[in-house]
């Protein structure tokens, strides 16, 4: 009996933080989708009315598809890159350290850093990389100031800044491959790309999934940098899911459909969440 | 260990020295362009193509940066929100895991589950609904704005309960005879052996304290209260460019201090998440 008091004791804390500030609001959250909240009178009940309002709003129809396109090509470029520079890494024997040390230096940077960084990079005008581009003789670009790249540039920005955790967690995946593998495939007279693709791949098709899984939720979650780089400009080709519940609470002070809106997102995310559980679960197996 | 290639031959150094190249490139160059770039003045900023190395040197640019945006006050701002944020943490969190892992008392399990279960939801699904409770609780302009709802991490109680689960019974059971109590047991026995988690979490907590963004603009509408990077995005517009490089620089200084200082505990630690080969 005294050890169970004496746990309760010890659990007090964490009940009350995570009652206050994890479970009372995921129930608070759904609550608050269906109520008009305005701080002056009690909450109204709405019914459905913040999710027609959101429907009937062009921007949010825009936002998601912003966020699809920003998740495609995160997925397309921010995806392949750090695989491709583990497997890289993985066959290099030399300047270990160092590799580590600047692909993972980044990551360390504060995203507001290194979003405004990279603002300055993207300068049309005397920007890094428009100069390294005349400096070479290739046709520059508009970057961020154009709806047709401003997308894209994001895109870098997060690669650039996020690609070391997924590198170095893609190296200790490699490390774990039986060498014998390779040599089985050898003498197979397997290519590098057949080793790849037959050995390397399938050998860490777990950690890929969870990765792939890991990186959709947080893409698709996406505020830091189009909200301090673009805010959502220009011609709201950067306005994302987050950016529009942002403004909907902050700008509008509308919380309901602020509410209504992660609801939606919430649910979408829950379809990657739940591949997710289910992979690990599989991987624990 | 065998790998991929045989790693001989003059591929070999090709791919390395394009490594080495392209790594360097990618990742320093911008770096030291900013570092660079801070010294030189607006004028010569603004020129096409830029210099390389500053025709003149402006050192002062980093004086007047910390003078003009205060970035004092913003560093101890951020630094009471980061550390606090830690200790409030680790005071919640290592008696949660130790309870759940040691003492087993009914429903613990329940408790874990619950807890775990808030790790699938995304982080922003709690934003309106956690920002609406900071404001019922006059918690806004505040750290223990962030502090509190910092505390609830279901991600670093698994990990410090698994850790402890490792730790013989026995040991425990040897410091009971000796008359040691719970707490006792908990601060003398359990937390020296677990040096090695206790660190992992910790690092990670501070990093992210720092690093965020989203809930220190939501927690501290009132500029002096503000915590670097929401200062730092809101004097960007107004800002000699030299001056906002220099204060970009100095932002970044003690997150690249520590990671120089705990390396080997960063990088091992990312592993430890739960992704494993």
């Amino acid at each position: 009996m005294r050890r169970h008091v004496t746990a309760y004791g010890f659990l007090s804390a964490a009940l009350v933080v995570f009652a206050v500030f994890s479970w009372w609001p995921i129930v608070r959250g759904v609550v608050l989708s269906f109520q008009q909240v305005n701080f002056v009178t009690s909450p109204d009940w709405v019914g459905w009315e913040n999710f027609e309002r959101l429907f009937a709003d062009p921007l949010f129809l825009v936002a998601w598809r912003n966020t699809a396109y920003f998740t495609i090509l995160a997925l397309v470029i921010g995806f392949g890159v750090p695989f491709i520079t583990a497997v890289v890494l993985n066959e290099l024997r030399h300047a270990k350290a160092y590799f580590r040390l600047l692909v993972y230096l980044p990551v360390m940077l504060p995203p507001v850093v290194t979003a405004l960084l990279w603002k300055w990079f993207y300068d049309p005008g005397p920007g890094l990389f428009n100069s390294a581009l005349r400096g070479l003789d290739l046709p520059t670009s508009q970057w961020l100031d154009s709806s047709s790249t401003s997308m894209i540039s994001l895109v870098l920005v997060i690669t650039w800044a996020n690609m070391g955790s997924a590198t170095l967690i893609y190296l200790a995946a490699l490390q774990t491959i039986p060498g014998e593998l390779y040599e089985a495939a050898d003498l197979d007279g397997a290519s590098i790309l057949e080793k790849i693709w037959h050995v390397t791949i399938p050998q860490t098709k777990f950690v890929i999934l969870m990765l792939l899984l890991l990186q959709v939720v947080a893409t698709m979650q996406i505020f830091t940098e189009p909200f301090v780089m673009t805010g959502g400009g220009p011609e709201e080709s950067t306005v994302t899911v987050l950016l529009l519940l942002y403004r909907y609470a902050f700008y509008y002070n509308d919380f309901g459909t602020a509410s209504a809106m992660s609801l939606i997102l919430f649910a979408v995310l829950s379809v990657f969440s739940f591949l997710y559980l289910e992979i690990t679960r599989k991987a624990d197996a | 260990m065998r790998t991929l290639t045989k790693g001989n031959g003059k591929t070999y150094w090709v791919v390395l020295t394009l490594t080495l190249v392209v790594f360097t490139a990618a990742f320093l160059l911008p770096l030291v362009w900013v570092l660079l770039g801070a010294f030189k003045p607006p004028a010569e900023l603004a020129r096409q193509p830029p210099t390389i190395l500053p025709e003149v040197w402006e050192p002062g640019a980093y004086v007047d940066a910390w003078n003009f945006m205060d970035l004092g006050r913003f560093f101890l701002n951020t630094f009471v929100v980061a550390i606090g944020a830690w200790a409030v943490q680790m005071a919640v969190i290592v008696p949660a895991a130790y309870a759940l892992s040691k003492l087993k008392p009914w429903g613990g399990n329940v408790i874990l589950g619950l807890m775990l279960a808030t790790l699938m939801l995304p982080a922003t699904a709690l934003l309106i609904p956690v920002y609406l409770t900071l404001t019922d609780l006059d918690l806004l302009n505040n750290p223990a704005g962030i502090w509190l709802p910092f505390a609830a991490n279901a991600l670093n109680v698994y990990l410090l309960k698994r850790f402890f689960d490792q730790i013989p019974e026995e040991l425990l059971e040897a410091a009971r005879i000796d008359g040691a109590g719970t707490w006792t047991t908990l601060t003398r026995i359990v937390l020296p052996i677990s040096r090695p988690i206790l660190a992992v979490v910790s690092i990670f907590a501070v990093v992210a304290a720092w690093k965020d963004f989203i809930w220190p603009l939501l927690v501290f509408p009132e500029p002096a209260k503000q915590t670097l990077s929401v200062a730092l995005q809101r004097f960007a517009p107004d800002t000699p460019i030299n001056l906002l490089l220099a204060g970009l620089v100095l932002a970044s200084l003690p997150m690249v201090a520590l990671f120089l200082a705990f390396q080997r505990h960063i990088l091992a630690g990312l592993t430890a998440g739960g992704v494993k080969g």
